[in-house]
């Protein structure tokens, strides 16, 4: 059902954790349709992405998704980073079944929210950025049993 | 081929060696259509009939209220479209559950379509149809209750004797699929009022693509498949012989075995399910702890993704199901974990693992430390488990 590359991000997911004090942390999804993604990340004062780590709660393209969403960026200018599509994150996994093009969509959407909360956090404002729509971290409650 | 822990016998089961030894020769050798006159074909009628006759024993039924199909599917459709079409001089009225197989709820929500009206029974919190509420949903236009042996899911049995009752009670008529049940608990449909059951071969080590429905004599549904004469003229199609042969070699072989074979399922069932409990925080078993099929285990893990579970075991060769949105094709997760009260973002974290006649101890403890890893590395990733635990502290 997924591609070889899918799987390889799956199994050998690249930089997942995550980064204390991050210049810019960014969740989305919803954990009632079965995805959520944070990405954080680490942008130095010239506006490269030094580093990004991410954690998923999803399924294996969710987490693929995010895991190539992160090398796509990684070492980018703001700039280069918001060219980063969900098309993009797709074309570089080989595709993706057609029920999973959302997470692809979800791994953009948390990109742009890492790089919204970088630049409310330094008072900038990023040519092109728009609001992210997904972010849940405020409202989600988790439900415990 | 790398080793393979099977532990998902709910979704289909190994056929039986011996079962298909019974089957070959009738591809090869004795392949007759058993609606001929000369004594050639006569063989593959005589095999049919006595597949019947042990089918009809092992649930306590006459050979001539049993009709081969093609499945449980077919046969679910059949009982609940029949019913309906005969009797909606009666009324127009079905009742049935929130937590049935897709072949009895999408069936139900074509007739709706189709001027009836259905009532979908809810379940408590380990998956048991709440009789108070069956009662009360009875009118005097119902004229078919259908409710599931046992759940294909969460493995809960029903409480299908007093149903029976109930349905008998109020002259209403009383359908079962009994897919999952058939071969794991003792069936017997005069001592439980039931009017029409639904199986399925390859459930209990039979071949795919042969299933049965018992009706009850009396009961005045007609054909599905119109054709020929074949079952009593009430499902036309040439008999699939070797599976039909095969089947009743798959009952026999259940039945013989059903005893020894159910209570080693059940101290491996519960092995598995208290280890689990035991050993991995943030977990629940969904269903009945006891009332339910021997050989199902169903948990949740919260924090956790039912689809990234299953890829991960399969990379260990231990294959399993999910009620996950993503196993199931849309957003939403399983209906049954739903209705068992469930949280979406938990129910995302379910897996089912179900026993087989070869499931050892050792498999068991494989499988369990396999998921214990594997839950812990994808909480590690889950930003769900993040943000517990800093709450938490």
């Amino acid at each position: 059902m997924y591609s070889e590359k899918v799987m390889d991000h799956f199994k050998n997911p690249r930089n997942v954790g995550e980064i204390e004090n991050a210049s810019g942390v960014g969740t989305v999804g919803n954990a009632k349709c079965g995805d959520i993604m944070r990405i954080f990340l680490d942008i130095d004062a010239d506006g490269i992405i030094k580093d990004v780590k991410f954690k998923t709660f999803g399924c294996g393209a969710a987490v693929a998704t995010s895991s190539m969403a992160t090398e796509l960026v990684k070492g980018k200018t703001i700039q280069e980073a918001l060219q980063v599509t969900n098309k993009a994150v797709m074309e570089a996994l080989d595709g993706l079944p057609p029920v999973k093009v959302h997470c692809s969509l979800l791994a953009e959407e948390a990109i742009h929210a890492a790089l919204w909360d970088y630049a409310e956090k330094n008072g900038i404002k990023i040519e092109g950025l728009k609001k992210p729509v997904n972010d849940i971290s405020e409202e989600e409650e988790e439900e415990e049993y | 081929m790398k080793k393979m822990i099977y532990l998902d016998n709910a979704a289909t089961t190994r056929t039986a060696p011996e079962v298909v030894e019974a089957m070959l020769p009738y591809f090869s050798e004795l392949y007759g259509n058993a609606s001929t006159v000369y004594e050639f074909g006569g063989k593959s009628k005589e095999a049919v009939s006595k597949a019947r006759e042990t089918i009809a024993h092992a649930i306590g039924a006459k050979d001539n209220e049993i009709y081969f199909t093609a499945g449980g599917s077919e046969s679910d459709n059949w009982a609940l479209k029949a019913t309906a079409e005969a009797y909606r001089d009666k009324g127009k009225h079905i009742i049935t559950s929130k937590i049935e197989h897709h072949a009895i709820l999408h069936t139900c929500e074509w007739l709706e379509k189709n001027g009836f009206e259905v009532t979908y029974l809810d379940v408590d919190e380990f998956g048991v149809v709440k009789l108070e509420e069956l009662k009360k949903a009875i009118r005097p236009d119902t004229i078919l209750i259908s409710i599931m042996f046992a759940n294909n899911e969460i493995g809960t049995i029903e409480p299908v004797a007093e149903i029976g009752k109930i349905a008998r009670e109020h002259g209403v008529l009383f359908h079962t699929d009994a897919v999952q049940a058939f071969g794991q608990v003792p069936i017997n449909v005069d001592e439980l009022n039931i009017d029409m059951l639904s199986s399925s071969g390859h459930k209990l080590n039979g071949p795919k693509g042969i299933g049965f429905l018992y009706i009850r004599k009396g009961i005045k549904i007609r054909s599905f498949l119109h054709g020929g004469a074949q079952e009593r003229k009430r499902r036309a199609g040439t008999e699939n012989v070797p599976g039909i042969v095969g089947f009743g070699k798959a009952v026999e072989l259940a039945l013989a075995t059903m005893q020894e074979r159910t209570s080693r399922e059940i101290e491996l069932r519960d092995h598995l399910m208290n280890r689990v409990l035991k050993e991995i925080p943030f977990t629940r078993v969904n269903g009945d702890r006891t009332n339910r099929l021997p050989n199902n285990v169903n948990l949740c893990f919260q924090f956790v993704e039912g689809e990234s579970l299953l890829i991960m075991l399969d990379m260990k060769g231990i294959c399993g199901s999910s009620g996950s949105a993503c196993t199931s094709g849309s957003l939403d997760p399983s209906h049954v974990l739903l209705a068992i009260g469930l949280p979406h973002e938990i129910a995302h974290g379910s897996l089912r693992l179900t026993l087989g006649a070869d499931t050892t101890m050792e498999d068991i403890d494989y499988t369990v430390d396999a998921v214990k890893e594997i839950v812990t590395q994808l909480r590690e990733m889950s930003p769900l488990y993040e943000d517990f635990m800093k709450r938490s502290h």
